[in-house]
């Protein structure tokens, strides 16, 4: 596996605001309920949450409380049952959005090169998608060639994903949703599935590729250590059917280490979290836990 | 991998040889009338002596396959794709085709001659109604079974339906299309032979039951043959097709064979 350098950067002013528009998500009193009737499942109970423009917010909470459901309402895969959910100034319609998202699960077609994965996105978003046809795919190909070696999968642009380890295909699938510059950017559990030592690499990839183009971030991840390294901003979430019980701003300074995980105002936030979830846990009706197995 | 399989071909071709070597000896040993059972050498000679007769039976064997066979492709893409991509016609139409497919076709082919007569007609059309339904089946599960996250990924871009299955659903459904193409092949000749058995004046199935009622059993055999090498070469120039196009399916079991 190669090591990766992440260049150290200075610091970004926190308030900058002056790119091409960065998107505020803002939920409304949305709520989801799927199905109807009796076969009726409440996802998420009635929930506000605003993000602001550049802002990285990280959602944390027990299983099942909603978290993925929150993340699908704001890329506009699922509409809200009540409420409102607006990106960018407009309720969602994802066509304009171009929002970059990644999943625990890799999903890489297996008939392409890593390197074409990598860039469809560019063949389906706009402006790039009209220059793609205009056969400017080799100033891509360069493009893609540089960020490839940035994240530390330089040589394996020709490659299969089955030719590739869980570590890199994760790392390919974090720069797929981050290929055509989205200004908004939506992880689920997206190093979920990694060892230790990758996934902390993979932090440094995403704090760097945060501070240098400060899209806005919406992470759901189930590991604290995660939530607090990354984000600016955690929200805890409640048992199903979720809602947001604790909003905490998260004060270590940029560019945060590994070495900061373990110092003892990280352990502290760490620990409140951790309690927070637990007693939520409790609280809520387990998940599947009506009557005897 | 290479070596395995060269192995693999030799005790293939070594089975077949001994098949016909032992039907061969057990003919001369029993002393069995050719009128029941000819010998393969008998079935050989028959087979290239009147060559000249077959040969144009097997070119109407063939083409009402062939004909039956894109017809049935072009019908079976069509329909899959409209399954395949709409989950309402999916559960609907299911039930319909399943029905379908479930009746012998032999039964199938009277009806035919009632409407067209016998001869090429009912040949091609028997063929199309076995073959399509591989095809309708195989295009519309490749295309229903794209991954949801991936889909989620891709409609989040912004994507339309149609950006999602030039990019996504056609290229997983092609492994899924060839290799229905290669069932679907055996599949249409055996419904061109069928129908050409009950009702035609031409094609090797016809000619077969001539001999039969000939009592000209060599030349029963000799059409036999003929299917059989017909078939497999059919079966064979489809399945070479497949594994050109569509090798990045199969790659990964090379890869783990090695
Ligand atoms: N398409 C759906 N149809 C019916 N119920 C659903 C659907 N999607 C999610 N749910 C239910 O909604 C609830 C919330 O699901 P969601 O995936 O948002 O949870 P989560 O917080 O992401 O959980 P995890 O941490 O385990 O990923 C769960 O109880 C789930 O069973
Ligand atoms: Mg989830």
């Amino acid at each position: 596996m190669n090591r990766m350098h992440v260049k150290q950067l200075a610091p970004p002013p926190l308030d900058h605001a002056g790119q091409s528009g960065p998107i505020a998500v803002e939920l409304s009193d949305a709520s989801v309920t799927f199905g109807r009737g009796d076969r009726a499942v409440p996802a998420l109970s009635t929930t506000s949450l605003r993000i602001a423009d550049g802002d990285f917010l990280a959602l944390v909470g027990p299983s099942g409380c909603g978290k993925s459901t929150i993340l699908r309402l704001v890329g506009g895969l699922v509409r809200p049952s009540t409420g409102v959910v607006v990106v960018g100034g407009r309720e969602v319609a994802a066509k304009a959005l171009r929002i970059g998202m990644a999943f625990q699960n890799p999903t890489m077609l297996p008939w392409m090169t890593i390197e074409q994965n990598v860039l469809l996105p560019l063949k389906i978003v706009e402006p790039f998608r009209s220059e793609f046809r205009q056969k400017r795919r080799n100033a891509f190909r360069d493009k893609a060639h540089a960020l490839l070696d940035q994240v530390g999968l330089g040589g394996f642009g020709p490659r299969y994903p089955w030719q590739l380890s869980g570590g890199m295909l994760q790392r390919a699938n974090l720069y797929r949703a981050l290929i055509h510059e989205p200004r908004l950017l939506l992880l689920d559990e997206p190093f979920g599935a990694l060892d230790q030592f990758t996934r902390e690499e993979l932090w440094s990839t995403l704090q760097t590729l945060w501070v240098t183009h400060r899209p806005t971030v919406l992470l759901v991840t189930h590991d604290l250590r995660e939530a607090g390294f990354l984000a600016n901003r955690i929200c805890v979430m409640s048992a199903r059917p979720g809602r947001v019980i604790d909003d905490s701003s998260v004060p270590f300074q940029r560019p945060r280490t590994i070495q900061m995980t373990f110092e003892a105002d990280f352990v502290a936030l760490n620990q409140r979290l951790r309690d927070l979830i637990v007693n939520a846990r409790s609280a809520g009706t387990p998940e599947g836990g009506h009557g005897p197995a | 991998m290479g070596q395995l399989n060269l192995k693999q071909k030799l005790w293939s071709a070594g089975l077949i040889v001994l098949f016909f070597v032992l039907w061969e000896l057990f003919c001369l040993a029993s002393g069995m009338s050719d009128l029941v059972l000819p010998r393969p050498s008998q079935v050989m000679e028959t087979m290239i002596r009147r060559f000249p007769v077959l040969w144009p039976h097997i070119l109407q064997t063939l083409s009402t396959t062939m004909i039956g066979f894109v017809l049935g492709v072009a019908l079976g893409v069509l329909l899959g794709a409209v399954i395949g991509v709409s989950k309402v016609a999916y559960d609907t139409a299911y039930p319909l085709l399943i029905g379908f497919s479930s009746i012998p076709k032999v039964a199938v082919v009277p009806i035919f001659v009632l409407w067209f007569g016998s001869g090429s007609v009912p040949a091609v059309l028997t063929a199309l109604s076995i073959c399509f339904f591989p095809i309708v089946v195989n295009i519309a599960t490749g295309l229903a079974t794209t991954e949801p996250e991936l889909e989620d990924v891709l409609k989040a871009l912004g994507a339309s339906k149609f950006d999602i299955l030039w990019n996504v659903g056609l290229p997983r459904t092609m492994p899924f299309f060839f290799a229905s193409l290669k069932v679907a092949v055996s599949y249409a000749f055996v419904g061109a032979v069928l129908s050409e058995t009950v009702a035609s004046n031409r094609g090797i199935g016809n000619v077969m039951m001539t001999a039969s009622s000939n009592f000209d059993v060599p030349l029963v055999f000799a059409g036999l043959f003929i299917l059989a090498f017909l078939g497999v070469v059919l079966y064979l120039a489809f399945s070479l097709i497949e594994g050109r196009i569509t090798g990045w399916a199969t790659r990964k079991n090379d890869l783990v064979a090695t």
